[in-house]
């Protein structure tokens, strides 16, 4: 952290109006198992999961349903017990409303459970062990980005992380699953956390927690009390203090470079929800099928925190949550900063589902977009340093190369820059197109790549075919002078013979 | 014979100094341009820019009489880079990139006749006599070069499917 900031606070970020009272406030619900839940094969970052089921078969709650695939993937589990009905392509919960694979599950309404391995005392294991534990059990990290837990896990124990850091931030407005799950489970959570710390090997674990949940902190400190290792830091109320980067700044007071890793200053960042989905997994063999949700928004009945499993469509949890009082302006999957607009309700939960929020007219508050006006809040706001006005300009004009000069690759996409603007530019947006399209002009250049390669395979192969037929005509030619040869100097001797 | 060996080294090395120093001051700057722009197209020799194959394109857009657009299969990645590796201004929002295609065999057209699989520059067509033939997706380039050597016309030209790892979030309008 720099001097300024040590005596003048805090200059990055926004503070918007949460909005998160009184929906987390209110008593956590559990929703009950849908008729029918769509699967996604695809929850986490990385590779889709492999079905490893088949259309008919019978499944109890926690059965494995699909393998993963390639390095980075993760399992996925039967959220109840049912029969598989299909696999096919469904609607993604995903802003574009493109199909994705699920695994389509009947509920036989019982719920059951299968056969669950625990484990009475996970401190006698292995850390590879717990690792593997955690893989088997398809544990993603809760936050918003999916990425594999046990991965992550492993990755830090061979890179020696000296300091866990729980996210326990929830910068996001609307959101507070992670409060309510601080609040009601905190042993849970803290037992994941040392779980975790046994895992990677770090020393000790600091849960940041954002200074507007002090009954989350104080369930926290209690539940804490008797493991030095483990400490609640609470951090001011600020967007993005979630964000993994800022969080390791203001906790640590180390920066992690541009293009490096928190590994790379001795961190690891989890999720607070990651902590309780280990306890889970190690203690009871639980593998992560549900999830607590925030279901919140001017149009949601009973805004509040509920269980849902995962696969229920977004549209089952909004009609548990009290229905709909009116016509939601948009419908967004996360929080409403970082998160996706869903095309229409009938998609599915995922693990990485914090919140689904039905929000009106006066909370989406569209305005029409005007030039910029170079006032340079968004530069002020944005937390990384980065120059959005700058950015945005040469991705306006097809510019990729110049916005990636300016830091396009550095912007963690937190939307503060598009929240402060007085024109209303929508700059995360630009940034999130020119990422997708350097993403697709990087995968051109690797199969035009490939494909050159094969070109020049091809050729070599036509040139040894032309060179092979060309020598095998040459030696059948010697062959048949040879033969030719033979004969005739074997015919002379017939001939000598007959004149003897 | 002393004179006429020191007339001649002096000749020689002012003659050698006067044409290093014109090596040095007449030196024509010649950039292998033409090598490296070979090196960034596809070098499948499609043929679909009009030019006898990819070095023949080469040679065309160094003189500069074939516009960076040239390639089809290239797209509009390799368009930009032409362009810049050629300092051309070029307005990519103008070019109507209706994304890449690859061909598809028909099953039930497909005879197994295997002429197509001979004309494919990147052996990406699997098939044998009598067989139905396939295309492998990650080889395929898009060149059309199968196509016209189709008897039955199964060989098409298809868009690519957009997927959910694919897609790229719309850019938004300009104010």
């Amino acid at each position: 952290m720099g001097l300024m900031e040590k005596f003048f606070g805090l200059s990055w970020g926004i503070h918007p109006e949460d909005h998160k009272r009184p929906a987390a406030d209110a008593a956590t619900r559990t929703m009950p198992v849908p008729e029918r839940l769509f699967v996604s094969l695809s929850q986490h970052i990385g590779a889709p999961a492999r079905p490893a089921v088949l259309v008919g078969q019978q499944v109890k709650k926690g059965d494995k349903l699909a393998d993963p695939q390639g390095a980075v993937s993760a399992a996925i589990h039967a959220p109840t017990s049912g029969t598989v009905t299909a696999i096919g392509e469904i609607p993604a919960p995903h802003p574009s409303g493109l199909p994705v694979l699920a695994i389509t599950l009947e509920s036989d309404g019982k719920d059951e459970w299968a056969e669950l391995q625990g484990c009475p005392d996970p401190f006698a294991l292995e850390p590879a062990e717990i690792s593997r534990r955690v893989a088997a059990a398809g544990v993603v990290g809760l936050g918003g980005a999916t990425f594999p837990a046990a991965l992550k896990l492993s990755l830090s124990q061979k890179s020696r992380v000296s300091t866990l850091i729980m996210n326990g931030g929830e910068c996001e407005p609307y959101l507070s699953c992670d409060d309510r799950l601080m609040r009601d489970e905190a042993a849970a959570i803290v037992d994941g956390i040392r779980l975790m710390l046994h895992a990677t090997g770090a020393s000790e674990a600091l849960v940041g927690i954002e200074d507007n949940k002090p009954e989350a902190i104080a369930a926290m400190s209690e539940a804490a009390r008797p493991y030095a290792e483990v400490r609640i830091r609470p951090v001011p109320a600020r967007y993005p203090m979630g964000s993994e980067k800022q969080l390791i700044l203001v906790l640590t007071g180390q920066e992690v470079p541009a293009d490096g890793r928190p590994g790379d200053v001795g961190v690891v960042v989890h999720n607070v929800g990651t902590a309780r989905a280990v306890h889970e997994a190690i203690r009871h063999g639980r593998p992560l099928v549900s999830r607590l949700v925030t279901v919140n928004g001017a149009c949601v009945g009973q805004p509040g925190n509920i269980f849902v499993p995962v696969g229920a469509l977004v549209e089952e949890v909004l009609a548990f949550a009290g229905g709909l009082k009116k016509t939601p302006e948009r419908l967004i999957m996360g929080g409403p900063m970082m998160g996706m607009s869903l095309p229409h309700a009938r998609v599915p939960v995922v693990k990485g589902t914090s919140g689904i929020l039905a929000l009106d007219a006066a909370q989406v508050a569209d305005r029409a977009q005007e030039p910029c006006i170079r006032c340079a809040s968004c530069v002020r706001a944005c937390p990384i340093g980065l120059l959005p006005l700058e950015m945005a300009r040469h991705i306006q004009v097809g510019d990729l190369k110049g916005a990636v000069g300016v830091g396009l690759k550095d912007c963690i996409a937190c939307g503060c820059c598009a929240y402060v603007c007085p024109s209303h530019i929508p700059l995360v947006q630009y940034f999130a197109h020119a990422k997708g399209e350097m993403a697709a002009q990087e995968r051109a250049r690797l199969r035009a790549e490939a494909t050159r390669k094969l070109a020049q395979a091809r050729s070599e192969r036509l040139e040894r075919e032309a060179r092979e037929k060309a020598e095998l005509a040459a030696r059948r030619k010697a062959e048949r002078a040879a033969a030719a040869a033979a004969a005739a100097s074997a015919s002379p001797a017939v001939t000598e013979g007959a004149q003897a | 014979m002393l004179a006429a060996i020191l007339s001649l080294t002096i000749l020689g090395a002012l003659l050698g100094l006067a044409l290093g120093i014109a090596s040095r001051l007449l030196h024509v700057e010649t950039p292998p341009v033409q090598a490296e722009l070979e090196a960034m197209l596809p070098g499948t020799n499609c043929g679909q820019c009009g030019f006898p194959g990819c070095s023949g394109a080469a040679a065309a857009l160094a003189e500069g009489s074939a516009p960076p657009t040239c390639c089809p299969p290239g797209g509009k990645a390799l368009a930009a880079a032409i362009a810049e590796k050629l300092g051309l201004s070029l307005d990519l929002s103008s070019l109507t990139d209706e994304g890449p295609k690859l061909a598809t065999i028909a099953e039930d057209l497909c005879i197994g006749c295997c002429r197509c699989l001979k004309s494919c520059p990147t052996d990406a067509i699997l098939g044998a006599p009598k067989q139905i033939h396939n295309i492998l997706k990650e080889a395929c380039t898009g060149c059309a070069a199968c196509v016209d050597h189709c008897p039955t016309e199964a060989v098409v030209m298809q868009p690519v499917p957009v997927t959910l790892q694919h897609w790229v979030m719309p850019k938004p309008l300009a104010a």
